[in-house]
């Protein structure tokens, strides 16, 4: 029998390693999966290089983590936002390292990583800084630079709704890197807000498929980031 | 360098007001965080306009009501919005097929600087103890049909913004393909700058000499 659910996030996040290359969904704090990663503050894994967006905001969730000195280094678009202190002091100290990518490469990279496809060409970026030193080619008349997959030791991901195969589906825009990020990682953590029978998930409108995710752990309640933030919170507690 | 401050020109929402007077009907449109915002307010009756957010929304609506406000339901500056009945959510990829692929019509951004032959610089500064963060601009100067920028013409210490080459680091090379400031609209075509509308007041003259890039005058004034 199949059955990816996993009964505390304890030990959905327990064999992650030190040096560990983590995918952590969400743009902002839609779909971040701050449970998640307060586990894995509590679990103490160090070196960590995370893929993700942005990098967090106040003092909880991934702004945590990375205060918490256990990410070495961030791959992501958009490293500051309102709220966000923690990252660009860090950043300012040399303490922590950031690769910069467009978005859509970013993306495009983590969904490369999950398809097999070890490289690609896009439009994004050239002629600006974020080319440098990478393979320009021309196709039909325009430039385009050559971009590698990202693949994860583990992706940590948000969702709506699981069922024990894995099957998922999201809310609204909380869905963003989510879906490539289960195909990308050799793991795939994901907390649901709901866990269902399977079936009740229509098969029509299941989003990531199951073979994509190899645990799923319920968090009822999953926080509000921006309240958090907004009340001063920090973690650990 | 240009010193005193301009007094005369579009205030923001008239900026916006042209803009938006510019999209065909059934356009597939993402704006920019900031000024560009403005846009969607100004769309006249009867012209039905689809917004993009990259962050995953097509048919994306106004802002809710304080209360029904939803942290799940961002635009990309992550400010809480609506979707409009038809509306659909897709995944980061999909959304950046959407761009890239070339299936937007318009995108309009704001600028740092733009040059005469439509090279924009909106993403960083290049000061050292700046930290670059790019988003998805990058992405959507490379794949949108139509690049609109919508800027003050100068900077607020009165430095030039249309420039003959940007000094900043570049989100993309001849991407631009008309800008709206506050005194004037300009169409980059053929590496060169067509101004198509003065401000009420503006005098081609004056307008030139707030430019750093020699313009040309398509206004008929």
């Amino acid at each position: 029998m199949i059955n990816k659910i996993i009964y505390s996030t304890a030990e959905a996040v327990a064999d992650i390693f030190d040096g560990a290359t983590i995918m952590i969904s969400g743009f902002g704090e839609a779909g971040s999966p701050i449970e998640l990663i307060h586990q894995l503050i509590d679990h103490g894994a160090k070196n960590l290089t995370v893929v993700s967006n942005n990098t967090g905001s106040g003092l909880v969730g991934l702004a945590a983590l990375i205060e918490n000195k256990q990410v070495k280094k961030m791959i992501c678009s958009f490293p500051r936002t309102a709220n966000s202190t923690v990252f660009p002091e860090l950043y300012n100290k040399g303490e922590i390292e950031l690769e910069l990518v467009p978005q859509g490469t970013l993306a495009e990279r983590i969904r490369a990583g999950g398809a097999g496809i070890p490289a690609f060409y896009t439009p994004s970026s050239v002629n600006t800084p974020l080319a440098d030193g990478k393979e320009v080619r021309e196709f039909n008349g325009q430039l385009f630079v050559m971009e590698h997959a990202i693949k994860a030791d583990f992706a940590l991901v948000k969702c709506l709704t699981a069922d024990r195969y894995g099957n998922l589906i999201y809310n609204k825009t909380a869905r963003n890197f989510g879906p490539i990020m289960c195909t990308a990682a050799q793991t795939t953590i994901v907390q649901a807000k709901h866990i269902v029978e399977p079936g009740t998930i229509d098969p029509e409108t299941v989003v990531t498929p199951g073979i994509f995710v190899n645990r799923v752990v319920q968090v009822s309640n999953p926080a509000d980031e921006s309240k958090l933030v907004a009340d001063n919170r920090r973690y650990p507690w | 360098m240009v010193t005193e401050k301009n007094t005369i020109g579009w205030s923001r929402n008239e900026m916006a007001q042209k803009v938006a007077a510019d999209i065909p009907d059934g356009s597939y449109v993402n704006l920019g965080i900031g000024i560009p915002e403005l846009v969607a307010d100004h769309v006249p009756p009867g012209i039905e306009v689809i917004y993009h957010t990259e962050n995953g929304l097509l048919g994306m609506g106004p802002v809710p009501e304080k209360d029904l406000a939803d942290p799940e339901l961002i635009n990309a500056g992550k400010k809480c919005v609506t979707a409009i009945p038809g509306a659909c959510y897709f995944h980061h990829a999909d959304s950046f097929t959407m761009i890239r692929g070339g299936h937007l019509d318009i995108c309009v951004l704001g600028a740092l600087q733009v040059s005469k032959e439509g090279d924009l610089a909106n993403w960083s500064t290049g000061a050292p103890d700046a930290i670059p963060a790019v988003g998805g601009a990058m992405d959507l100067v490379a794949g949108v049909k139509n690049i609109w920028v919508i800027t003050e013409h100068n900077t607020k210490d009165g430095k030039f913004k249309l420039v003959n080459q940007c000094a900043f680091p570049l989100t993309g090379k001849q991407v631009v393909t008309r800008i709206y400031t506050n005194l004037a609209i300009i169409n980059v075509k053929e590496k060169n700058l067509y101004v198509r509308e003065m401000a009420p007041g503006v005098t081609f003259e004056e307008l030139q000499r707030l430019t750093e890039a020699k313009l040309i005058n398509e206004s008929g004034k």
